[in-house]
C-alpha cells in the first residue's frame, strides 16, 4: 500500500491543465509544420502559418492557445494499492481544475444547468472524470481540455454489423463533411468502435489524446486508420475549411469487443489546438 | 495573395467591393457578442426596445475572450463557431449590422439577409487566439457584464487578420475553396 495525499493530485491536475493550455504537444506542432510543406492551397498555407505562429506566441507568453480553454475531462487510472489521504479523490481533481482556471487566466466556460438558466459556474468546474481501478501503486492522470467547437461536431451512431467497414467509412466521411470548417481543421479524429453506447464514446475521447506518432497495434486497424485519413483528406475541406488537402492530421481508432447485434461507432473530433497532457504520480 | 487594408466602420459601398476569398486586415472599432448576448439583443428587438449598443454600421466579432493576464489588453481571443448565432443574425442585419467575424458555416437565411442588407462575413483563423489577441489594442465591457466572457465588449483592433468567407452577393469561400481540392465523393 502506497499513500498519496490528495493535495498531490490537486497540484498535478492544476499543472496539467495550465501547461497544456499554453504549450501544444511537440507531435502536433511537428505535424502542422509538415503539413505546411505539402499543402497546395495558398489560403490553407496561410492558416497553417497562423496556427504555427499562434503555438509559438502562446508558449512564449504563457497565454491560452485558444480562448476556448475547454471543458476539463480527466482520465484517471488509479492503482489498487494506492491509499489516497485527505479530501476525496474527485474533490481533489475538481480543486485542481478550479486552481488552474482561476489562476491561469483560462476562460471559464461551464454552465451549471444545460437547459434552464445556463449560469456560469465561474471556475470551470465540474470536470468530467473517468476513473478506472488498475493494478499497481501509482496514479496515472490524462487531462484533456476539450473545446466545444470540435466537440459539437462529434457524433455517435449504432451501426448494424452488416454495415461493417464500409459503414464505418461512410459515417466518418458524412460526419467530417457535415462539420466542414466548424471544428477548426486540421483536426485529429478519435474513433471508438465496438463496446457499448457509452464506452464507444469514451474510447473515441481517449483516442483523441493519443500521440500522433501512435498507430493502432492491430495491422487491420492500422490500415483502416491510414485509409480513413486519406479518405478524409480527399474531401478537400483543408485548413480552416477554405480548401486544401490537410483536413485531418490523424485518425486514431480504439476498438473493443461488442455484442453480436451491434456495431457502435463514436467519432470525437478534436481541433488543431489539441490540448492534453499525462502525468504519473 | 493581395491584402486589402480596411478601416472600420465599413459603409455599404466598402462592403459591396469585397469578394469571397479576399485577404483583409481590419483596423478600428468592433463589438463582441456570442450566444447569450445574441439571445438578449434579439429579445429586445422583438419587444421593440432600445439596444444597449446601436448596431447600424457595426462589425461584430463572435468571441468569448480568455481573461487578460498582466501586460495584455485582452486574453486569447479567437473566433467561435458562427452557426450558433444564425437563428438571431437576420434580425441583427436588419438593424444595420454591417459585418461579422467568425468561423464556420452560415445558414441560407443569414446569407440571404447579407445580400439584402449589404453585409459581409469575415473569417479569422479558429484557434489562432493568442496571435489574434495581438491585434486587439483595447477592450472594455459595454453591455451584459453578468455574462462574463459572453458580455458585449468594445475592442479597438489594429491590422486584425481576416479573410472574406461570404461576400454581400452570397459567394461563399467554404463552397468554392474545397471544390478545388476535393478528390472523393461520398
Amino acid at each position: 500500500m502506497r499513500t498519496i495525499h490528495a493535495s498531490r493530485i490537486t497540484q498535478a491536475v492544476s499543472e496539467l491543465y495550465t501547461e497544456s493550455s499554453y504549450v501544444i504537444g511537440d507531435d502536433v506542432r511537428a505535424a502542422i509544420d509538415a503539413a505546411r510543406e505539402t499543402e497546395p492551397s495558398p489560403a490553407g498555407r496561410s492558416t497553417l502559418d497562423q496556427i504555427s505562429e499562434n503555438y509559438r506566441i502562446a508558449a512564449a507568453e504563457r497565454v491560452a492557445i485558444c480562448q476556448d480553454t475547454g471543458m476539463a475531462v480527466l482520465f484517471a487510472e488509479v492503482g489498487q494499492d494506492v491509499h489516497i489521504e485527505g479530501p476525496a479523490f474527485e474533490e481533489a481533481v475538481q480543486q485542481g481544475v478550479r486552481d488552474a482556471y482561476l489562476n491561469g487566466y483560462l476562460r471559464k466556460s461551464i454552465v451549471a444547468d444545460p437547459l434552464f438558466g445556463r449560469v456560469n459556474t465561474k471556475d470551470n468546474t465540474p470536470a468530467v472524470i473517468h476513473a478506472r481501478i488498475v493494478p499497481g501503486d501509482r496514479i496515472r492522470l490524462t487531462a484533456v481540455a476539450k473545446g466545444f467547437g470540435s466537440e459539437n461536431m462529434s457524433a455517435l451512431r449504432m451501426l448494424t454489423p452488416a454495415e461493417g467497414v464500409q459503414g464505418v467509412k461512410r459515417f466518418l466521411l458524412e460526419t467530417v463533411e457535415k462539420a466542414g470548417p466548424n471544428p477548426c481543421p486540421p483536426v485529429i479524429i478519435g474513433m471508438g468502435i465496438g463496446g457499448s453506447f457509452e464506452s464507444a464514446a469514451m474510447m473515441a475521447k481517449r483516442a483523441t489524446a493519443l500521440p500522433l506518432d501512435h498507430s493502432n497495434p492491430n495491422p487491420q486497424y492500422k490500415a483502416l486508420e491510414d485509409g480513413l485519413l486519406r479518405a478524409v483528406n480527399d474531401l478537400g475541406i483543408g485548413p480552416g475549411g477554405t480548401g486544401g488537402v490537410t483536413t485531418a492530421l490523424k485518425v486514431h481508432i480504439i476498438q473493443a469487443p461488442t455484442h453480436i447485434a451491434g456495431l457502435p461507432v463514436a467519432i470525437n473530433i478534436c481541433c488543431h489546438a489539441a490540448r492534453h497532457a499525462t502525468v504519473t504520480i | 495573395m493581395k491584402t486589402v487594408h480596411l478601416n472600420l466602420p465599413l459603409d455599404e459601398a466598402a462592403v459591396r467591393s469585397l469578394r469571397a476569398g479576399d485577404t483583409v486586415t481590419l483596423t478600428g472599432s468592433i463589438i463582441t457578442g456570442r450566444d447569450a448576448a445574441h439571445k438578449r439583443l434579439v429579445e429586445l428587438i422583438d419587444r421593440d426596445e432600445p439596444l444597449p449598443v446601436p448596431l447600424a454600421g457595426e462589425t461584430i466579432y463572435y468571441v468569448g475572450p480568455a481573461p487578460a493576464s498582466p501586460g495584455h489588453a485582452v486574453g486569447s481571443a479567437g473566433p467561435t463557431t458562427s452557426y450558433r448565432m444564425d437563428s438571431y443574425t437576420p434580425k441583427l442585419l436588419a438593424q444595420g449590422l454591417r459585418a461579422m467575424i467568425g468561423k464556420g458555416l452560415r445558414s441560407r437565411e443569414v446569407i440571404e439577409a447579407m445580400k439584402t442588407y449589404g453585409a459581409v462575413y469575415f473569417g479569422a483563423v479558429g484557434g489562432a487566439a493568442a496571435l489574434i489577441a495581438r491585434s486587439i489594442v483595447s477592450s472594455e465591457v459595454i453591455a451584459y457584464p453578468d455574462l462574463g466572457p459572453e458580455a458585449i465588449h468594445r475592442f479597438q483592433v489594429k491590422v486584425f487578420p481576416a479573410i472574406v468567407l461570404i461576400d454581400s452577393f452570397g459567394s461563399n469561400l467554404y463552397e468554392t475553396g474545397p471544390k478545388l481540392y476535393r478528390k472523393s465523393d461520398l
